[in-house]
């Protein structure tokens, strides 16, 4: 490695002249692998998948981790007692063959299959369950997620060996869907009597269809096909055991790197594609695969007890002046949606609001001018000596969250609001909720469920949008006491409408989950949560 | 003699207190807690019940008064012990001690090719006698400290992984995955030697003693090494402590672009999670290789030429 100085710097500039060729060329290159990988040829036992990830949240525990780049590995070794249908949202079978919900969606009565195991060798019985969801709210802010779903139950009986009832203080009807999730994935006995923390560096035995063999922080996480696996989801299109013989996820920060990894065939799949490297990926032996995130889509949610923000006027003058398809082409990935509804279009209940959100400027200034608020010599509007003027505060967690604020707040310049963007760290989020020291916060929500509206905005929950008490309380108690699926979709329809037409919140765009999927790899799909299902996965 | 080392190693000691205490008066002065971070990593709705919030601060003891947090953990500390990680629950100095190894292969050859190249470019362009190769070797250093290591090293994995597919773009695997990041973090690294090198060989080759040896008839060669070098090295020993500096800076940069575990990956999560027990060991772990190199050199000083501490001795004992 004592190569001569000057050759060096020859090389250098080759090496320069080579990425830059690269980079044109493969800009060149068009044909857009949309959707999952074709079946076609004959599915094969056996191999090893790499999945290159963005991050590692230093936890291999279901029930507590929360980041996607954790929950796609974790995923795999628990499984629940439902599962929930990506396309329909609809809930089915998984370790529960059956369930019984009361008419007031309070007692959720489970009857569990039978013969199965956890990976430590011990059975799956309904006190295995119970022990579960006993457990669970004990790990408190561990595991936020988890928590959630369970919170006001009132106990967990056994009813017999393999039935197993969940009664809640008030109706949730929330909480079936919530058993499909990997937070209430169920583990072994034995794993939940252990500490929050060995659970979090050992892992857990659990039922599904691989199990952990190695993991090494910050580094990779190894998990092994279960033999004889054979109580698959209903969704499932394999029976029995995994295609699979191991799975691999390496903890690759920086994004140019694992896209580079992927297309020189280092690695078989990655997380997080941002728009960057959308182009380089494009064209190779690369599928793109994507889906919108279920839940509450990316927006400003709005403090409405801001003097400013209380006038109804205001808020659907902000509203109608963001041009969300403008936003969506300019900065985040291909394929990526503007929010229709305050809800994502994959969420189960969602109500296309489409017009509602349809950008106007005109209409917004006219709003303004309606409200009293008159433009000055700067552009920007004032009432009584008050400029009209909103601080936005928003979070490191997502490459595109700069850039599309940067526009909304050249957009809502545009009819005379004064954006003013403060940036602050992840781990503010919640103090600066639970504070309501904000004018607007820039997020969202991943759920697969519409009652995340319930959480969100109801004012008898913690209402940290501060929201007045009115009849979208009504329905947002209600769709939580329906278990008739139509009749809970009406109500969760009402939801929605309120919120938009009372422009308690804007929402902007919905949050796109995108992966790149080498083309040899078949079956990666995706869950109804957004994140992956690898039972079905084959290498070919 | 005796007196120079007791010296020198109370002065480490000072160094390591004042990185200690800096970072948890940083660290506490700081916007948000590592509980509510904890919590903010696992809930993007922010949907946290306080009482909880609470349980967690006052089991972490972050509840209690700023001073009695201080006293106590720096009393821990003394003992080798820096709490466990909020984040991961380990004990900070195991987290610290599975990342060593890996960054002490990672520094170890970048040192080496730092050394390697940084004074191969500083001995050949103060040898050659060709004016543009003397200039064009000497503005190499300039140029390696500047270019931003990220840069680097997505060039490097972009050319011999990406593209020759020669080595892995990442991972803790072997000797092939050493090389693109020893590489990367000696660029800077070597640049750095290369130019401190320089600079004392070309004013030791200006000396009356060189002047001396070559009107005795000594080849230029051996003048080169045996005189220059010899009397050049002594400087370049001091930025040894620089560069254990710079090879601690740059890991946390290498190990992330090239997704290598080490104490520079540590460092960047402990930072991100507001891992506090964590960043306080990673600091004063820190301050305490750059406190050893430093201290290694001052006691190496006076083994190459004993004036330095009669010097010292002069000026520390007025009596």
């Amino acid at each position: 490695m004592t190569s001569h100085p000057d050759t060096r710097s020859a090389r250098w500039t080759a090496a320069a002249a080579v990425v830059t060729s690269g980079i044109l060329l493969s800009g060149c290159s068009s044909s857009d692998g949309t959707g999952s990988s074709g079946t076609d040829g004959r599915a094969r036992s056996g191999g090893t998948l790499t999945f290159a990830v963005g991050s590692d949240a230093g936890c291999v525990d279901p029930q507590q981790v929360g980041s996607n780049d954790s929950i796609y590995s974790v995923r795999q070794v628990v499984d629940s007692l439902t599962d929930q249908d990506p396309r329909t949202g609809k809930i089915v079978p998984w370790l529960a063959k059956s369930w019984d919900i009361s008419s007031d969606t309070t007692t959720f009565t489970f009857h569990l299959r039978s013969g199965v195991t956890f990976s430590d060798g011990s059975r799956l019985t309904a006190q295995v369950v119970k022990d579960n969801f006993d457990a669970v709210p004990k790990l408190g802010a561990l595991a936020t997620l988890a928590q959630g779903y369970l919170s006001g139950v009132r106990n967990t009986e056994v009813v017999d060996p393999s039935t197993v009832r969940v009664t809640f203080k008030k109706p949730n009807a929330q909480f079936l869907q919530a058993t499909s999730t990997h937070s209430l994935g169920i583990e072994s006995s034995a794993s939940v009597k252990l500490s929050p923390q060995e659970k979090c560096s050992k892992g857990v035995a659990g039922s599904g269809p691989f199990t952990l063999s190695d993991y090494v922080q910050n580094r990779s996480v190894t998990l092994s096909k279960r033999a004889k696996y054979a109580w698959g989801s209903s969704l499932w299109a394999k029976k029995g055991e995994a295609y699979l013989d191991r799975l691999v996820f390496k903890v690759v920060p920086e994004a140019g790197v694992r896209s580079g990894s992927l297309q020189s065939g280092q690695v078989d799949a990655i997380g997080s594609v941002g728009k960057a490297d959308e182009t380089a990926l494009k064209g190779g032996a690369v599928n793109l695969q994507r889906r919108a995130n279920p839940g509450v889509v990316f927006n400003l949610g709005l403090n409405n007890s801001r003097p400013l923000l209380k006038d109804a006027k205001v808020r659907q003058a902000l509203q109608l002046a963001v041009d969300r398809q403008q936003i969506v082409d300019a900065v985040f990935p291909t394929g990526t949606e503007p929010a229709t509804s305050v809800l994502a279009h994959t969420t189960p209940n969602y109500a296309d609001l489409g017009p509602d959100l349809s950008f106007d400027a005109a209409k917004a200034k006219s709003l303004l001018d309606a409200a009293g608020w008159k433009t000055g010599s700067d552009g920007v509007r004032s009432k009584g000596g008050t400029k009209l003027r909103l601080t936005v505060k928003w979070f490191a967690n997502a490459a595109t969250n700069q850039p599309a604020l940067e526009l909304i707040q050249q957009q809502l310049k545009a009819v005379g609001v004064d954006v003013v963007l403060k940036q602050l760290q992840i781990t503010q989020f919640a103090p600066t909720l639970q504070s309501g020291d904000f004018d607007a916060v820039w997020g969202n929500v991943t759920r697969a469920d519409p009652d995340i509206l319930r959480s969100s905005y109801s004012t008898e929950l913690a209402n940290f949008y501060h929201l007045p008490a009115s009849p979208l309380d009504t329905a947002l108690n209600r769709q939580a006491a329906t278990a008739d699926p139509d009749r809970r979709g009406e109500l969760v329809k009402t939801a929605q409408e309120l919120l938009i037409r009372k422009a308690y919140i804007i929402p902007v765009v919905e949050l796109e989950t995108q992966l790149g999927v080498a083309k040899k790899v078949h079956n990666l799909d995706f869950d109804a949560s957004s994140r992956v299902q690898l039972h079905d996965t084959w290498i070919g | 003699m005796r007196r120079y080392v007791i010296k020198r190693i109370a002065q480490a000691v000072g160094v390591l207190w004042a990185a200690y205490t800096v970072s948890f008066l940083v660290l506490d002065y700081l916007p948000g807690d590592p509980v509510s971070a904890m919590a903010g990593a696992g809930a993007d709705s922010g949907q946290v019940d306080p009482a909880q919030l609470a349980a967690l601060r006052h089991q972490y003891g972050f509840d209690r008064p700023v001073p009695v947090q201080y006293a106590e953990a720096l009393g821990r500390a003394v003992r080798g012990d820096f709490g466990d990680s909020v984040s991961t629950g380990r004990p900070v100095t195991s987290s610290l001690g599975d990342a060593l190894p890996q960054t002490l292969q990672l520094t170890g050859a970048a040192l080496l090719l730092a050394v390697l190249l940084g004074g191969g470019v500083a001995l050949l362009a103060t040898y050659t006698t060709r004016r543009w190769l003397r200039q064009l070797l000497l503005s190499l250093p300039p140029l390696g400290v500047s270019v931003p290591t990220f840069w680097v090293g997505l060039l490097l994995v972009e050319v011999f992984s990406f593209r020759a597919r020669l080595f892995p773009a990442f991972g803790n695997d072997g000797l092939r995955g050493l090389v693109l990041p020893a590489v990367t973090l000696a660029i800077p690294t070597g640049a750095l030697v290369a130019q401190v090198l320089a600079k004392s060989l070309l004013t030791a080759l200006d000396q009356a003693y060189v002047e001396t040896a070559r009107a005795k008839g000594a080849g230029r060669v051996r003048i080169h090494l045996r005189h220059a070098l010899r009397n050049a090295s002594l400087p370049a020993l001091t930025v040894v402590g620089l560069l254990a500096g710079q090879l601690i800076a740059g890991s946390v940069v290498v190990e992330t672009v090239f997704s290598r575990d080490g104490l520079g990956r540590v460092t960047a999560a402990a930072v991100a999670a507001q891992d506090i027990p964590l960043v306080q060991g990673v600091v004063v772990f820190g301050a305490l290789i750059f406190v050893s190199a430093n201290l290694i050199v001052d006691l190496v000083y006076p083994v190459l030429d004993p004036r330095i501490v009669v010097h010292s001795r002069r000026r520390v004992s007025p009596a």
